[in-house]
């Protein structure tokens, strides 16, 4: 027997991963880095725009739109409020 | 309704789903890129969320400093006493209004270089409130002198050469004194922090949670942690969670390979300042 098969989880068909929407608030960010850094999946980079401060806010990466797990790890760290992340079903975007 | 073939964008919006518990007018706050405080506000505002307390139970006492901003930004009944005294302030509160769920959220120069009394003293009577201390390593906001919580050799604006001091080592101060609960942790460690917070509202008596957060502009910058990164490679590689950890060695030193010892190391029924203050008043006829 193949270790492949021992490993398949009985409830794969049924198992869903979800699926993070990211949502920003650019006036309140500072660009300390901190969602960017901290991201498991590294979604996130710096917009190219900058805030009226100076700051640039964090966006979603080439090629990572669907990446995000919804783990709310950049939320929970944010010192701004400056983002959030709301959790939709995966199955209904791919 | 199915989405399929949308791209998925960053949504840019003006309100957070928190913004109903902080002063979202006064955003952006006044702490620096990376400070640590605004995640010690957020973890608050999770906890409350999450609590079975409703809100307009919640009071906030702060000191002066940084993070004795805090009280200004909360959505919630916030008072912002004179330095070093919020612990006293909220004692007082407590005492007179136990409907309330009082929490004092101030920096570690307030609450045990300039306070130190207060806080002794609160603990050894187990009044029931919650002190949530922010230790920086530093009296920040008037421009990063060492103090109590400085670590011993660390550079500040008054110990260019380091400090020549020991630390407290706050959890086991607390435990000494009694504190039915104590804890330690950073502001990477955000949802353990939430958790531990909830935990200090169910305690009856003292509940300290020292929160290490970083201050990149102040301390930081004497002690090669310029950046935020700096601190999150900091707890990163020196952080270890052990709720039974022996005290006597939770000191910390910020020296490399020298753990920073997290957890919620203590967590235990005391009778509280309340259950003698009732025996008091029976005594002495005051009760019916
Ligand atoms: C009676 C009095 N003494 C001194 C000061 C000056 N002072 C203002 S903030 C502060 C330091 C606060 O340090 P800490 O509590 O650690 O807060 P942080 O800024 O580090 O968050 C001091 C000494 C004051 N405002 N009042
Ligand atoms: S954590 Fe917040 S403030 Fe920092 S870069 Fe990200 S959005 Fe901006
Ligand atoms: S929710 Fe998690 S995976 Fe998604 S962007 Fe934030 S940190 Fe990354
Ligand atoms: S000086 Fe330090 S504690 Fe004060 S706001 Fe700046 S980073 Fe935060
Ligand atoms: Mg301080």
């Amino acid at each position: 027997m193949s270790l492949k098969i021992i490993r398949e989880p009985i409830n794969k068909y049924i198992q869903k991963i979800p699926l993070g929407l990211i949502h920003v608030i650019p006036e309140r960010c500072k660009e300390c880095g901190y969602c960017i850094d901290l991201c498991p999946k590294d979604v996130l980079t710096v917009s190219e725009e900058r805030n009226i401060k100076g700051y640039r806010w964090p966006k979603i990466a080439d090629g990572k739109a669907s990446e995000c797990i919804a783990c709310r790890m950049c939320e929970w760290i944010c010192p701004e409020f400056a983002i959030f992340v709301v959790e939709a079903d995966r199955r209904e975007y791919e | 309704m199915s989405q399929k073939g949308l791209v998925i964008k960053e949504k840019i919006v003006s309100e957070s789903p928190r913004d109903h518990l902080i002063r979202k007018e006064r955003f952006p706050h006044i702490w620096c890129p990376g400070c640590g405080l605004g995640t010690v506000l957020k973890c608050y505002v999770e906890a409350i969320a999450a609590s079975s307390i409703p809100e307009d139970k919640h009071v906030v006492i702060s000191g002066i400093g940084c993070t004795g901003r805090i009280a200004g930004y909360v959505r919630l009944d916030s008072y912002h006493v004179t330095h070093g005294r919020p612990i006293a302030f909220a004692e007082g509160m407590k005492i007179v209004r136990p409907d309330l769920e009082v929490t004092v959220i101030s920096g570690d120069g307030d609450l045990v270089t300039i306070g130190g009394n207060h806080f002794i003293h609160a603990i050894r009577r187990n009044v029931d409130i919650n002190v949530f201390l922010v230790n920086n390593f530093i009296y920040g906001m008037t421009g990063n002198q060492m103090g109590s919580t400085t670590p011993l050799g660390a550079k500040s604006s008054t110990s260019p050469y380091g400090c020549p001091e020991p630390p407290f080592n706050l959890p086991l101060l607390a435990a000494a004194l009694g504190a039915p609960f104590v804890a330690r942790w950073t502001t990477l460690h955000t949802r353990q922090l939430a958790e531990a917070m909830k935990k200090a509202f169910q305690v009856k008596g003292f509940a300290l949670i020292e929160i290490i957060s970083p201050c990149p502009v102040g301390f930081g910058s004497y002690n090669e942690l310029r950046e935020g990164k700096d601190y999150i490679k900091l707890f990163l590689e020196n952080c270890i969670v052990d709720h039974s950890a022996d005290l006597n060695k939770a000191a910390i030193s910020l020296r490399p390979g020298e753990p920073i010892i997290l957890g919620n190391f203590i967590q235990r029924e005391m009778p509280s300042y309340h259950d003698f203050e009732l025996e008091v008043f029976k005594k002495a006829g005051w009760l019916k």
